[in-house]
């Protein structure tokens, strides 16, 4: 009964998101005032009855009702309760019920944010955000219905979720990301509805700018959450595969910080206003094709979800009516004027057209790289592919180049900047970073020789350093020195200080653990010792445990540093009782300077066992940034300037829509 | 800005949707059919193990083989190596095709997890891998003894794609060569 119910909720739910889409925006045009506040209340009904519709195909999980197919692939008795419940989201029909949960979430809060917004403009925002919702709807109810059942014999035991997913990163990585995704819905919406209107003054970009930052801190979020995952969880200690599956996650995080970047000079200073429109809408348009790629099967990914020419067809046809429709009314109707503003030098408009080219240039490689296979195949020159060593043969000068830029990021002023006093200000931190990123790397030598010098690490330590040292340097100035005059200092400012320092501290971790990073690969017999990165590590024993659905070998592995105990380290071979799948579960000792990670190969017999050693120095940093990056776009989200300005902006702006009909 | 430009997103983007729209009918695990029946390619190229040692395909005459496609930044090759260390135990001949790879990291990686390969090719910049149309590692060719490709697959080989694909084949073409 609750999955019919869940069923019928969803329908529901289809019927009041095409009133959203419908209704609000054939009131914008005639002036209905009614019509239009009618995408409010539809928004919010849509919210309960997706939200309904997912509690109930939770409850069949909870209950293991395997009459359910999609319970039936996904889960299965043994599965601890928590798992069960992530377990909706663990395949594709229960990910994209998530999908449209978040979006109607996002649309509500739309709704009930917009107060202070022109009616006209709102009802505009919230029909767009509700065609998206119908087109999602519809995916799910024609090609992916959770609901299905498996009659008339349904089975007694279900297949268990894939072992992989079974874990921490599941539960929260998913949600994460498709909150940025789906978050970029809102400014696409916003953007949308401006070029409907035909009004590109600053306020739409005023206007959806926290929207930006929102979403885009739950895609930095999401990211670093699913690298972390596959780097524990994998079991062989990588952190980034360029897969084409993480790429789609990633090409959205740039074009959105491009966003971020461009609409801040849209707002301020009223230059590139086509452009920032243009990346509202790349933005979203790539996490739709993020999904189309993922779904669709067109490529093949080490994360495998289901994959079905059917929904390839039917997400390709939405991709092309959105992003399509979307284009062709930017092509319609976009701002052709020139700005009436001007900017010169090195004026922060420069710096950030600066930014702007070097992150969608990175994201138009990631873009070509991923679909290149494709590509080549569809023009029959064969099916080529690129790797690894294609995506960081750009990606690493391009990023490189982007942090020259950000040093000087605070200092800059709009309109224009004298290259010489930036110069000027330049000096010393290229002095003290130079002198550092030389010195430091000797004392990471065991011995000293040229060999044992990296240069990978002086050249991440003089990028990192000339950041930091940039940053703090433009903090010092603007707070005079003065411990009081800090609290002054805006959000924004404070996020991007912050966001920049943990790019930073980001790029220290890539850097360094990819320069330091030690390996080894064994055959140990319990009571061998080995050596490596300035630790013993000492293999004790494996014994054979019991989990809740899994029998387990776990290997004891003590780590010494000069005679001293430091960490007693579990690796374990999991043997999952109904897939019978095998999984490596690695074990971790992280500390912020490095991480000692174990994980416990096949059985050699005669008590041997292959085990890998790894010390990876500073890898953590690499999520510490994330995280960091992350709470700079959040203190910059919640600038007080945004609730000001908008209750200013209300009072002379609240028919200005209607005006430009 | 000209009213032109504005239109240039939307012309892009027809263009990758039609791409898309042709890839679909694609699947990517599966082989292109010009390749089998075809010769390997004519190739010259340094041994893994003796840079000095240069192989061409006269090397893949005289034996059915399996030519496999890894390297070692590949981590579904890693799955496959015990597939292909059994292979080797029950006297399949493996040929490796070691691709777009570091020459130290791959044969430290050999001595770890064990060679099932007669010898390795290395192919660094992945000249061979381009006249092959290589998808991805791994891929694995199976070429009869007059050097003439007979299967391809994308992707790992394990036990039921040996079974499915591979075995009735290659026990044929053992019996064609004697």
């Amino acid at each position: 009964m609750t999955v019919e119910l869940g069923h019928a909720a969803l329908i529901m739910a289809l019927c009041l998101a095409i009133i959203q889409a419908v209704v609000p925006m054939i009131g914008s045009f005639s002036g209905h005032t009614s019509w239009m506040r009618l995408g409010h209340s539809m928004a919010v009904g849509q919210f309960v009855f997706v939200a309904l519709s997912f509690a109930c195909l939770a409850t069949a999980f909870v209950q293991d009702d395997f009459s359910v197919a999609y319970v039936a692939n996904n889960s299965n008795t043994l599965l601890p309760l928590h798992f069960k419940l992530s377990a909706v989201w663990g395949a594709h029909e229960g990910s994209l019920l998530l999908w449209s949960l978040i979006l109607s979430g996002w649309s509500t809060a739309v709704a009930l944010c917009s107060g202070k917004l022109p009616l006209v403009l709102s009802a505009r925002v919230l029909s767009v955000l509700g065609a998206i919702s119908v087109g999602f709807a519809l995916f799910l109810l024609f090609t992916s219905n959770p609901f299905d059942r498996v009659l008339p014999i349904p089975p007694l035991e279900g297949s268990d979720l894939n072992p992989l997913l079974q874990d921490f990163g599941l539960i929260v990585h998913p949600p994460m990301l498709y909150m940025g995704y789906v978050g970029f819905s809102v400014p696409f919406a916003f953007a949308i509805a401006a070029l409907i209107g035909g009004q590109f003054d600053s306020a739409w970009a005023r206007w959806s700018r926290p929207w930006i930052n929102v979403a885009w801190v739950f895609l930095t979020i999401g990211i670093s959450l699913g690298s972390w995952w596959a780097y524990y969880e994998l079991g062989w200690g990588g952190w980034w595969f360029w897969d084409p599956v993480e790429n789609a996650s990633f090409m959205p995080w740039l074009a959105g910080t491009a966003l971020m970047h461009s609409i801040s000079a849209s707002e301020k200073r009223g230059v590139f206003r086509s452009w920032t429109l243009l990346l509202a809408i790349l933005t979203f348009s790539l996490s739709l094709l993020g999904t189309f790629l993922v779904r669709s099967g067109v490529l093949t990914s080490v994360h495998a979800f289901a994959s079905d020419p059917e929904r390839g067809i039917f997400i390709l046809a939405f991709l092309g009516i959105v992003v399509g429709g979307s284009l062709l009314l930017f092509a319609l109707r976009g701002p052709t004027m020139r700005s009436v503003t001007t900017y010169s030098g090195w004026s922060r408009e420069t710096m950030l057209l600066i930014n702007n080219v070097l992150l969608v240039s990175s994201m138009a490689m990631i873009l070509i790289g991923t679909l290149y296979p494709l590509l080549a195949d569809v023009l029959g020159m064969g099916k080529i592919s690129v790797g690894p060593p294609y995506f960081n043969f750009f990606f690493v000068p391009l990023m490189s180049g982007l942090m020259v830029c950000l040093g000087f990021a605070g200092f800059t002023r709009w309109k224009n900047t004298e290259g010489r006093a930036l110069l000027k200000k330049g000096v010393l931190p290229s002095i003290i970073s130079l002198v550092l990123a030389l010195v430091l790397p000797i004392f990471m030598m065991d011995k000293l020789t040229w060999s044992n010098y990296s240069l990978t690490a002086v050249i991440t330590l003089l990028l990192v350093l000339w950041v930091v040292t940039m940053s703090l340097e433009d903090l010092w100035l603007k707070s005079r020195g003065k411990l009081s005059s800090l609290s002054s200092l805006s959000g924004s400012y404070w996020g991007m200080l912050i966001a920049h320092i943990g790019l930073a501290v980001c790029a220290l971790g890539v850097g360094l653990s990819t320069a330091y990073d030690a390996q080894k690969d064994l055959r140990m017999v319990p009571g061998d010792t080995t050596e490596l990165g300035g630790y013993q590590f000492q293999f004790v024993d494996v014994k054979r445990i019991e989990g809740p659905n899994f029998i387990a070998y776990r290997g004891n592995v003590e780590v010494r540093s000069g005679g001293e105990f430091v960490v007693s380290l579990s690796p374990e071979k999991r043997n999952y009782k109904s897939g019978g799948q095998v999984m490596t579960e690695a074990d971790i000792d992280g500390q912020l300077h490095r991480d000692l990670y174990v994980s416990l190969g096949e059985p050699l017999g005669d008590q041997a066992w292959a085990i890998r050693f790894q010390v990876k120095p500073f890898v953590r940093c690499i999520w510490l940034g994330s995280l960091l990056i992350g709470l700079g776009g959040l203190l910059a989200a919640f600038d007080k300037r945004y609730r000001r300005r908008r209750l200013q902006k209300s009072v002379n702006s609240s028919s200005e829509g209607l005006a430009f009909e | 800005m000209n009213r032109i430009a504005l239109f240039l997103p939307l012309a892009l983007f027809v263009v990758l949707t039609v791409v898309l729209l042709l890839g679909l009918d694609k699947d990517p695990t599966e082989l292109p059919s010009a390749l089998v029946g075809e010769p390997f390619p004519v190739f010259s190229l340094p041994a893994l193990h003796d840079a000095n040692q240069m192989l061409d395909e006269q090397d893949l005459l005289g034996d059915v083989v399996l030519v496999n496609i890894w390297a070692t930044w590949c981590f579904a090759c890693r799955i496959e190596h015990a597939m292909l260390n059994q292979l080797e135990e029950q006297g399949v001949k493996v040929i490796g095709l070691n691709y777009k790879d570091n020459r130290e990291a791959a044969i430290d990686w050999l001595k770890k997890r064990g060679d099932p390969y007669t010898f390795s090719i290395f192919d660094e910049r992945g000249r061979l891998g381009i006249d092959l149309g290589v998808y991805g590692a791994p891929e694995t060719y199976l070429l009869d003894a007059g050097g003439t490709i007979r299967h391809r697959r994308v992707g790992v080989v394990d036990d039921r794609v040996w079974n499915n694909e591979f075995r009735d084949l290659y026990a044929q073409l053992m019996d064609e060569k004697r």
